[in-house]
């Protein structure tokens, strides 16, 4: 749908010849993509293929052994998760990474509270912040003073990503959004990656569901064994040629 | 009793029966038993100004240490070497203020408590053993530090000053001891409810992966808790040396236990990520008033052990239960 757009604008990553080795095991090898802004890539590929691997890389956790990243034109060295943030990339980690008993608007802003000039918390400021986002995403919570356990957990997970939506710059990493959701949070939470192309930014998610991958991607990626078996635009493959890629059984 | 609070208000039961219990059971407490000792020892003395404002005094030292013991909590750690760094803070204190003089014992006193708290913060933050085994171990090392130093012999402070300045003194009208207690409950709920550090310590202690990924260093964190435990609890240790004129190892042996009570009591909770100063002030005050009515009504001490312990008992049961929620 908005194909043309990305192809137009430059990609907020690009990662080329990526390749991490542990010891003398290879977690993944020659794996090259790129995410333009505005465009939402699904990485699937079975259990041990390589995705969390590529998720750390990409977050700044591990440093590939070869390849680059660059990022907005600029190859970047990063050693560490917050260098990634620095550089624009969020990560809505799979057990989401809130502190429970806080309170919504302190999570949002975790490790980046702001501070008024007598250097005191400026709480204000973060519940105004936290009330605008949420309303734009839609997101449903009591306020920006609930209490993160006080949640449920398509809440909570509408709260990481709106926390990650307010400060990725480039690009997003949702790591199985919805593995832990009933069907109607399920749904509450596609809409809001949805809303996230407007935004601009690029949006890497990781998904188990085929049904939500189709639904949300406009390209998806395939990973076996730590191998890159393939780039297709969603519009122009289906699930057959997509599980044929991450089984390795191809049918034709 | 819930269930009643909801009825009245007419809000969800979950909302008000979580915030009435939390957050009030301390206060509710503090009434409850300030009311009994007020009806029971009516003819003891309980209330005159003397005996109140003597709780308060005897409580400082109690009150200081709590607050360092908030921010080891809320950081989910404990510190139970207090019990014995206030006794080496006193002595290191008292020795060298007789001889250097005031600002010398001020800062040997506190920098050993500090000392003892950067032991402990390295150990856990950084060799990532866990706090309540190192604290354990260093409780125990120090009690035999403070027995060493001086062979088992109470030092005397002579330094006027010092004794003004930590005990007997006042300023304005008010009592040294009241002012340090007022200073350290202000500025620790400063610090704890509206700085990043704050945030920090509770972010750590709540889900340290996330703090982690926050980009909040854990280990520092943890190390800074330790820190300000000990460095307060050195301080406590001048207050005891200011008001006794005198340092003993003995000091501080026994408020081990009434610390990490008034601080549960307070509403705190033990594994970390919520808790509160004013709290653990009412707490310790809550502790004292129990100390003097128990003595007042004429029970030995070791009846008085075992109903604080109770008491202890009881927050611990009503913190767990509120956790599990």
């Amino acid at each position: 749908m908005n194909a043309n757009v990305s192809a137009a604008a430059e990609p907020v990553l690009k990662l080329k010849d990526i390749r991490k080795t542990f010891g003398g095991v290879t977690a993944i090898e020659n794996f090259s993509l790129e995410v333009r802004p505005g465009e939402i890539v699904a990485l699937v590929g079975d259990n041990g293929a390589g995705k969390s691997t590529l998720i750390k890389i990409i977050s700044g956790v591990y440093t590939p052994t070869s390849g680059t990243i660059t990022i907005e034109n600029q190859t970047v060295a990063m050693s560490n998760a917050t260098m990634a943030r620095a550089h624009g990339i969020e990560v809505v980690y799979q057990d989401l990474a809130l502190a429970d008993q806080q309170t919504v608007y302190m999570n949002m802003f975790l490790g980046r509270e702001p501070v008024n000039r007598f250097g005191l918390l400026d709480r204000r400021r973060m519940i105004s912040e936290t009330e605008t986002l949420v309303k734009e995403l839609d997101v449903r919570i009591p306020s920006a003073h609930a209490t993160i356990r006080d949640l449920s957990g398509g809440q909570r997970q509408g709260v990481a990503i709106a926390r990650a939506t307010h400060w990725a710059s480039k690009l997003i990493l949702l790591d199985e959004p919805t593995a832990a959701l009933g069907v109607a949070e399920t749904a509450k939470v596609e809409e809001i990656v949805e809303s996230l192309k407007s935004r601009n930014i690029g949006v890497l998610i990781i998904s188990h569901s085929l049904d939500q991958v189709f639904k949300l991607s406009d390209r998806i990626c395939v990973l076996r064994r730590g191998k890159q078996i393939g780039i297709r635009e969603t519009a122009k493959t289906d699930k057959n040629e997509i599980i044929a890629m991450i089984t390795g059984l191809q049918q034709h | 009793m819930s269930s009643a609070h909801s009825s009245a208000s007419g809000q969800p039961a979950s909302f008000v029966s979580r915030l009435n219990l939390q957050q009030y059971v301390v206060y509710l407490g503090f009434l409850a038993i300030f009311l009994f000792f007020a009806i029971v020892l009516r003819d003891s003395g309980f209330l005159t100004v003397r005996n109140l404002s003597n709780i308060m005094l005897q409580t400082a030292p109690v009150t200081i240490m709590a607050i360092g013991l908030v921010f080891v909590m809320s950081a989910g750690e404990i510190d139970l070497s207090i019990g014995s760094t206030v006794a080496v803070s006193a002595l290191a204190a008292a020795v060298t203020v007789n001889d250097y003089g005031l600002a010398a014992g001020v800062v040997v006193g506190i920098g050993a408590g500090l000392l003892i708290g950067l032991l402990n913060g390295v150990l856990v933050a950084y060799v990532k053993l866990p706090s309540f085994l190192v604290t354990l171990a260093t409780l125990g090392l120090f009690a035999g530090v403070s027995r060493s130093m001086t062979n088992l012999r109470s030092i005397p402070v002579t330094d006027s000053s010092f004794t003004g300045f930590f005990g007997s003194g006042s300023f304005l009208g008010v009592p040294s001891l009241i002012w340090w207690t007022v200073v350290a409950v202000v500025c620790g709920h400063i610090i704890y409810r509206e700085t990043r550090f704050g945030a920090h310590v509770l972010a750590t202690g709540d889900n340290s992966r996330a703090a982690s990924v926050s980009g909040i260093s854990v280990p520092r964190i943890r190390l800074a808790v330790l820190m300000i435990s000990g460095g307060l609890a050195g301080l406590a240790g001048l207050l005891y040396a200011g008001r006794l004129q005198a340092a003993k190892y003995t000091l501080g042996e026994t408020d081990l236990m009434t610390v990490i009570a008034a601080v549960i009591v307070g509403g705190t909770l033990l594994n970390g990520g919520k808790g509160t100063i004013i709290g653990a002030l009412v707490g310790s005050l809550m502790m004292g008033m129990l100390n003097n009515g128990l003595i007042l009504m004429g029970l030995s001490v070791s009846d008085q052990m075992i109903v604080r312990g109770l008491i202890i008992l009881a927050a611990v049961a009503v913190s767990l239960r509120e956790k599990s929620r």
